[in-house]
């Protein structure tokens, strides 16, 4: 818990809350709209363009102009919509989005003898909007409560694409959540706590060979973290799992009939759950804030350490999207349900088992040859049935008469 | 490298490296692109060199228009001041450039050459009005150079070749000249050389392959007449001929 609270609530501590709050606020909305101009940026460099340079130096100014024309805009509403759930479904994509980043911890001093605290007007804090005992639950709630929004968006439109585009939307976004939870379970298990800043200070200090640092990643074997990032993005729809907002197929999908600021704040939640994710998985698996403190003031390298390591994956995401093509459907679906999900929980399974041999002093090397051994078998036997599967699937579509 | 592959070729393109990471925007008010050798922009009105103008108000290019936008009257010249070297001179003339198309028929329709189409395409009227170019804003000026108007944008260099003319059909119905195109010479503005694929494809003829073949004979042989049809100054001749007897 943030030891803030520890003394009651008091108007100073209130007046501390307050101020977190609007600085998370100005902070996102401030890094979206960078982030927006970053992207296009960029994608425009790396298609061989120029990308946005009208408005303010470099273009930095054009997603504000963008903002602004929007909000000017004439917000529609289809006649067949069903009108109440039309203008909320924005919400419910937007505020998730939000809520999300208040678990991050962004700043403070993850040291070994510095726990992350800073005083803010003579109380002790985190440098993170709330840390509640569930802690990293929130994200994944939060992610779940963003499928309504996409999900009753599409549906109330009373429109043939954006009905798809949610359909395929809320499909994916449910499987690929399953394999998000499972690579958080691996995390959890490996910290010990559900708290995000427990998982930060859990990182904070020398790790393997006293030379590494001891995030998650390393000690988690890397696999959760692939999984934790290409299930992320599927969740967040990034390319190359962006299929419910197709283009060639589905129009624009499932915000095919908003317009306005309705529109806009679709668009705003994407690119600040583009953030949000990117800051998540800094947080679980890259030691968030931690990291050596240099020359100068100590309290400004956790939070270089945080931005830097969240703008690699933003640049990352931002490549992806330059790079690779669209994924088909049941590529998707094959991806999240046969490959990262069963992937997973193995590795899950193993690092569990790798957990409870060393508290119960067992044969390490042995734990380790009979799990991989037995995932091993397994990944066999799930192969196996696939190809069967899809051979006899081959065989029922084959026409009367022919043989394959 | 496989699937990886691709992310080497867009990071490589961000350091804009090479000629795969050349960036292939053209920031066009800024900067404009060179302009195709027969695009065919607005029209001009040419002058021969002495300041004559070379429309005889003849109402060719009015007649062959297919989009119905020129309008033309003729009127004897005044004997005390000609306006042209012809017995009449084309006193009104307009073309509304919310109907031309830019087929470039009236061009070809021409025969004294006297109008042609310009390089210059950029121009945004805001009204009806402006969008009528009468004679005094079509002919060219002493030097042969289109009149820049408010509302056109263009700048040095582009106004070259305003006189080129393309001879794609047979003027004058002489068959040898067919699919033939050639530069018109006035006031040595926007003179130049025959495009590839004109004159330059027909092959040097030595002595000994003119005696042989037959075909190369002829192609050299209308070759010279192309020269030799127009005059230096660029006359057509003959063209008082014609227009007597209409």
């Amino acid at each position: 818990m943030d030891p803030l609270f520890n003394t009651g609530l008091s108007p100073s501590v209130v007046t501390v809350v307050l101020i977190k709050t609007l600085i998370v606020f100005a902070f996102l909305l401030i890094a979206t709209m960078l982030m927006v101009w970053f992207e296009r940026k960029l994608i425009g460099d790396m298609q061989n363009r120029i990308g946005p340079n009208r408005a303010g130096p470099w273009g930095i100014l054009q997603t504000l102009a963008d903002g602004i024309k929007l909000f000017f805009k004439e917000p529609m509403v289809p006649e067949r919509a069903d009108k109440l759930i039309f203008r909320v479904a924005p919400y419910l994509s937007f505020v998730p989005a939000f809520l999300t980043f208040s678990i991050v911890p962004i700043g403070g001093i993850f040291a070994p003898g510095h726990d992350g605290t800073v005083s803010i007007l003579g109380h002790d804090t985190y440098l993170q909007l709330a840390d509640p005992p569930i802690g990293i639950l929130v994200a994944l709630a939060c992610s779940s409560i963003a499928v309504y929004g996409v999900m009753l968006a599409g549906w109330s439109s009373g429109s043939k694409y954006p009905l798809l585009g949610s359909v395929r939307a809320s499909a994916q976004m449910v499987s690929y959540e399953a394999a998000l939870g499972l690579a958080t379970v691996t995390v959890v298990l490996t910290a010990g706590t559900l708290s995000t800043h427990g998982i930060v200070a859990q990182q904070a200090g020398a790790g393997p060979g006293d030379i590494l640092p001891n995030w998650t990643i390393l000690i988690t074997g890397f696999v959760p973290f692939f999984i934790f990032f290409l299930a992320g993005t599927a969740e967040i729809e990034r390319p190359p799992f962006d299929l419910l907002e197709a283009e060639q197929e589905l129009v624009a999908g499932f915000n095919t009939e908003y317009s306005g600021i309705r529109f806009a704040l679709f668009y705003l939640a994407s690119f600040m759950n583009t953030i949000t994710t990117s800051g998540i998985v800094v947080t679980l698996f890259l030691g968030g804030p931690a990291g050596p403190l240099l020359f100068g003031p100590d309290w400004i390298w956790p939070l270089i350490w945080f931005f830097g390591k969240v703008f690699v994956f933003l640049f990352i995401f931002v490549w992806f999207r330059a790079t690779l093509p669209r994924y088909r459907y049941d590529q998707l679906m094959d991806l999240g349900w046969k490959v990262m999900i069963p992937l997973a929980l193995g590795w899950m399974l193993i690092v569990a088992a790798i957990r409870i041999a060393s508290d119960r002093g067992w044969n390490l090397v042995l734990v380790v040859a009979i799990g991989g051994t037995t995932l091993v078998i397994a990944a066999a036997l799930l192969g196996a049935a696939r190809r069967t599967a899809g051979q006899r699937r081959e065989e029922e579509l084959q026409p009367e008469g022919t043989t394959s | 490298m496989g699937y990886f592959e691709g992310f080497g070729v867009t990071f490589r393109k961000l350091l804009h490296g090479g000629d795969a990471g050349r960036v292939v925007t053209v920031e066009y008010p800024k900067k404009k692109r060179a302009k195709a050798i027969r695009l065919h922009g607005r029209h001009v009105l040419n002058k021969y060199e002495d300041g004559m103008e070379k429309c005889i108000g003849c109402e060719l290019c009015a007649g062959v228009c297919p989009a119905r936008c020129i309008y033309v009257r003729g009127k004897d010249n005044p004997a005390d001041d000609p306006v042209s070297p012809g017995e009449r001179y084309g006193f009104v003339y307009e073309i509304n450039y919310l109907r031309c198309i830019h087929c470039d028929l009236c061009v070809e329709a021409c025969p004294t050459e006297a109008i042609t189409e310009t390089k210059l395409f950029e121009f945004s009227f805001t009204n009806r009005q402006d969008a009528i170019y009468t004679k005094t804003e079509l002919v060219v000026d002493d030097d042969g150079k289109p009149q820049q108007l408010p509302w056109e944008d263009w700048r040095e260099g582009e106004d070259v070749h305003t006189s080129a003319w393309m001879r794609a059909t047979a003027p004058s119905g002489a068959a040898e000249f067919e699919g033939r195109v050639s530069w018109a010479g006035e006031l040595g503005y926007g003179v130049r050389e025959p495009e590839s694929g004109q004159m330059v494809d027909i092959p040097e003829v030595t002595a000994d392959q003119q005696a042989d073949d037959p075909e190369q004979q002829v192609l050299h042989g209308v070759d010279a007449q192309t020269h030799g049809n127009i005059d230096p100054h660029g006359h057509p001749l003959s063209v008082d001929a014609e227009v007597a007897s209409e």
